[in-house]
């Protein structure tokens, strides 16, 4: 933990946020004009239907000329900015430097950069003077670099303003051209889905591959030791740390499975008799109720868990004579339970519904009970939905994380007793990456890769549920 | 033949009601079995809820109210160390912990302000029993005296009442008197104990609302610590997160509902959509860590971020939410519209979209309800700095309120785990809230096409 608060020299010029604003006002006033332009070109050809398109389709046609070349040119440069100053600097830098591994000069230059953004801020320390000299260099570029992109914008905005003034012409199809610019927004935004994907599976994968170089993939999914900590100092003993994931594998899927133990009854039982047994008018008071246990926030379960359940059930087991550790992985499981209830029974609420009512009739019809009707009938018919949904309740429970964080242990034992305590893969992840951190060393990257082993786990229940419900259902209409 | 065969069937017959009877209490006590299991999981759930909000009401509430110790101060000019009282930096600067002291000390080696009983306290104190008898207020307190003086600078050289806030164990030992408890002795000792039950005997004790919590930021002493900061942080990610969820939400769902065509390519972004979907929010840091704090640069722990991430997370949901509200819109509505020459941008823009903005805005509060309970992601890019100044902006490093929760949850000092709760029931107040305003705008803004 650190206290940040402290404020460097401000870097003046026009910023990226006061260039867009600008841009935006620009496409106001290109909208008004051009909306203008196209209502006077029809005024003087005296007939209003000598346009295209309606007089508006020009002004948004001039307002997208505006908008589009220039925050493409800001967004360009923000991302190529850093990389060019970064090169620049290093090339500025003694060839002492420059001859040290890529990781040394990376921590040169942010030394660079922090000596002269905050020139007072580390008091004490004398930086060399090459480190002063490109410091400075760093923020004339910084501000030159600036400058330049405000130039290039104002000009830029100066120029598609013309072309788009220019452009207004009775024969121009405004209209499908701007639908067709709003189609292209429209798919831009529905790939962004794509892009958080793509996202995940390569940061994921890279630092996980990068882990798997220094460590074996079979000793890290079969191994049964789990350390990482011990990793800190290349000079210490066992310095490379043990990262056999095991243990972690073994405790999340504890944690899970009593977590599962709780819900699955306990959602099931309540989604039948809320569909099957209970009023309409019960059923429209007690689900929302039920459902509030959704929407809690998974940190205020961990508080529950850690500082209610977990010190109940260790006092209780006291009491039976039993050694119960403060950090028991029942009470993780107990509380993660609880929390994903509404998940199983509003899933399988929604598929008993689903249910025809002629199977129900034709089996009271047989002189079946209720509960037969529903044991024998109604349950088997909507099967696959109720085994998805258990699949999907079960991925919410093996990537819950802040339970676990707050009331499991950090210690990996290998061990299936409810009662002691146990680790998980989000707990690792946690506590691997918060925290001053190297980015390099085998004990973070480590955390990748059980984030890619998690993610693979949760991939594979998705599915998997999606698949049991798409071939299993059965269509009655 | 005929006559025995029927004879068959009425004994059969017979034997089969029979067996029916014979079974049938067993069959209802069944029935009533099954039926009682439903109940008990229904009651289970609900108990829980009960539990859970009752443990969090009780162990919270009384972080809402302050203690505060009345404490007659000399501000004597000398020992504040001011010589021109029209100077705003000599005040600012003044040592107001001297006159503190003094005054606290001169109660008991006077003996002017003590009740018969502890006549033995007139002896001078000693070095460990100053510090002990400084130690039940609170360090803030010297600001409250400071910030007195400068309001009102003539008051220099005279004698003036505070209330002061107390120190976090003699708030935890005053309230634990008052709600009938003997009080915890475990963080003072006797004689401080004897001190504050002096205090309270002379009604030089009460308990006020506690206005610290809501407006000041993360400290490490548990009386000053508030939410002020952690909430304008979580305000700002949630700034962030609606203004870009909510029109990329919408143009996705509207993209895949009414132009998109039923080819490979739509049904690959249909089931990413899924699958995002159902990916726990801790991948979401990871990715957030790796892409935006690794691959380009960008700080640490500032709304921004914060409110990126979430908008990665919540963004699935609210598109499955959102397409589900378009889906709702007749397809006679839009034949309409075609009929009277409207393009496709015009049918969108002007009647599905419209007509399903109460659906999405109810799916996209709740969305945005869960976004503001997170916890995880936001560890991973490191919101959980201490963080004191309230944040300017999205770019300046901030908390948030579950982390905020999380920190003080896990911090050994039960002054702060009483605060944790307290922050967690502002918390669930704002999703409540959310929840409600959400089902409201389904009952007002809803319609039916039947």
């Amino acid at each position: 933990m650190q206290y940040i608060g402290y404020k460097g020299n401000e870097l003046t010029y026009m910023e990226t946020p006061t260039l867009i604003i600008i841009t935006l006002l620009c496409a106001t006033g290109a909208y008004i004009l051009g909306r203008n332009r196209a209502s006077n070109i029809a005024y003087r050809a005296g007939k209003k239907n000598v346009l295209h398109s309606l007089p508006y389709y020009y002004g948004v046609l001039s307002a997208l000329w505006c908008v589009l070349p220039c925050l493409f040119i800001v967004l360009a440069w923000n991302l190529l900015d850093d990389y060019v100053v970064h090169t620049a600097i290093v090339k500025l830098l003694p060839g002492s430097v420059q001859a040290l591994p890529d990781s040394e000069i990376e921590l040169m230059v942010n030394t660079v950069i922090n000596n002269a953004l905050y020139p007072n801020a580390l008091i004490g320390s004398n930086p060399p003077d090459y480190i002063l000299q490109a410091g400075q260099d760093y923020l004339r570029w910084q501000q030159l670099s600036q400058l330049s992109l405000t130039v290039v914008v104002l000009i830029s905005l100066g120029l598609a303003f013309s072309l788009g003034w220019l452009w207004i012409k009775p024969k121009v199809h405004a209209r499908q051209q701007v639908e067709r610019v709003f189609q292209w927004f429209l798919l831009f935004c529905a790939s962004i889905a794509v892009v958080t994907t793509i996202g995940i599976v390569l940061s994921v994968l890279f630092e996980s591959l990068r882990f798997f170089q220094s460590v074996n993939l079979f000793d890290f999914i079969f191994g049964t030791h789990w350390s990482p900590q011990t990793a800190l100092r290349i000079d210490q003993v066992g310095a490379s740390g043990a990262f056999g994931a095991v243990p972690l594998f073994l405790g999340t899927l504890l944690i899970s499975f009593i977590a599962m133990l709780v819900a699955v009854p306990a959602g099931l039982m309540s989604a039948i008799y809320l569909s099957e047994y209970a009023s309409p008018r019960f059923r429209a008071t007690v689900k929302p109720i039920l459902e509030i246990l959704a929407g809690i926030p998974s940190v205020v379960y961990g508080f529950f868990a850690a500082l209610t359940v977990a010190p109940f059930i260790r006092d209780v087991g006291d009491l039976l004579g039993l050694d119960v550790s403060s950090e028991s992985a029942l009470a993780a499981g107990l509380v993660m339970g609880v929390m994903i209830i509404p998940y199983v029974s509003s899933l399988s609420d929604d598929v008993i519904k689903a249910v025809p009512q002629s199977l129900r009739d034709g089996s009271l019809g047989l002189g079946a009970t209720q509960s037969e009707t529903i044991k024998l009938v109604v349950i088997p018919a909507a099967l696959p939905g109720i085994v998805s949904g258990i699949l999907l309740a079960a991925s919410r429970a093996i990537g819950e994380t802040m339970i676990v964080v707050m009331a499991a242990g950090l210690a990996a034992h290998l061990t299936v007793n409810p009662l002691e305590s146990v680790t998980t893969i989000t707990v690792q992840i946690v506590t691997l990456l918060v925290g001053d951190q190297e980015f390099d060393s085998p004990k973070t990257l480590s955390a990748f890769a059980l984030g890619l082993m998690l993610f693979i786990v949760t991939l594979i229940l998705n599915y998997v549920a999606l698949y049991v419900v798409r071939h299993y259902r059965e269509e009655y209409e | 033949m005929s006559k025995a065969k029927s004879k068959v069937s009425i004994a059969n017959n017979l034997n089969t009601i029979d067996l029916v009877q014979r079974n049938l209490a067993k069959r209802k006590r069944a029935e009533w079995r099954f039926r009682a299991y439903g109940v008990g999981a229904i009651l289970f759930g609900l108990a829980c809820l009960l539990i859970l909000f009752s443990d969090i009401i009780s162990k919270g509430h009384g972080a809402f109210m302050q203690t505060q110790i009345y404490m007659e101060v000399t501000l004597d000019s000398q020992r504040l160390n001011i010589d021109d009282p029209t100077s705003d930096q000599q005040i600012r600067q003044a040592n107001y912990d001297s006159v503190l002291a003094q005054a606290l000390i001169a109660q008991y080696e006077t003996g002017s302000t003590l009740s018969e009983n502890t006549a033995d306290s007139f002896k001078p104190l000693s070095a460990l029993d100053k510090r002990q008898l400084l130690n039940l207020i609170s360090t803030g307190a010297v600001y409250t005296i400071g910030q007195r003086l400068s309001d009102n600078p003539q008051l220099l050289n005279q004698t003036v009442g505070f209330w002061l806030i107390a120190d976090d164990d003699v708030d935890n030992y005053v309230k634990n008197i008052e709600h009938g408890g003997k009080g915890f002795s475990s963080r003072l000792n006797k004689q401080q104990q004897e001190w504050v039950n002096n205090w309270m005997a002379n009604e030089q004790v009460r308990q006020v609302f506690n206005s610290t919590f809501f407006t000041s930021g993360d400290s490490r002493e548990p009386e000053q610590a508030g939410i002020h900061s952690a909430l304008v942080g979580s305000l700002y990610m949630l700034l962030v997160t609606i203004g870009l969820t909510f029109p990329i939400g919408i143009a996705a769902a509207v993209y895949l509902e009414e132009y998109a065509a039923k080819n490979r390519v739509t049904d690959f972004i249909e089931v990413n959509i899924n699958n995002l979907a159902a990916v726990p929010s801790i991948i979401f840091g990871l990715l957030g860590l790796a892409i935006f704090i690794g691959f380009f640069d960008m700080p640490r722990s500032v709304p921004l971020m914060g409110g990126l991430v979430l908008t990665l997370m919540t963004l699935p949901t609210i598109i499955i939410s959102s397409r589900a509200a378009i889906k709702a819109v007749p397809p006679s509505i839009r034949d309409a519209a075609y009929g009277l020459g409207a393009s496709k941008m015009q049918v969108v823009l002007h009647h599905v979209v419209p007509l399903a903005m109460p659906g999405m805005l109810t799916g996209a509060i709740i969305g945005f309800a869960l976004a503001l309970g997170e916890t995880a992601p936001l560890l991973m890019i490191g919101m959980v700095a201490f963080i004191v100044d309230v944040p300017n902006g999205l770019m300046d490093p901030s908390s948030a309120l579950p982390v905020q929760i999380f920190l003080w949850a896990d911090s050994p000092e039960r002054a702060f785990v009483e605060r944790s709760s307290a922050a967690i029931m502002v918390l669930l107040a704002f999703l409540i809230t959310m929840n409600g305003l959400a089902v409201w705008l389904r009952h007002r803004l809803g319609r039916s096409y039947q």
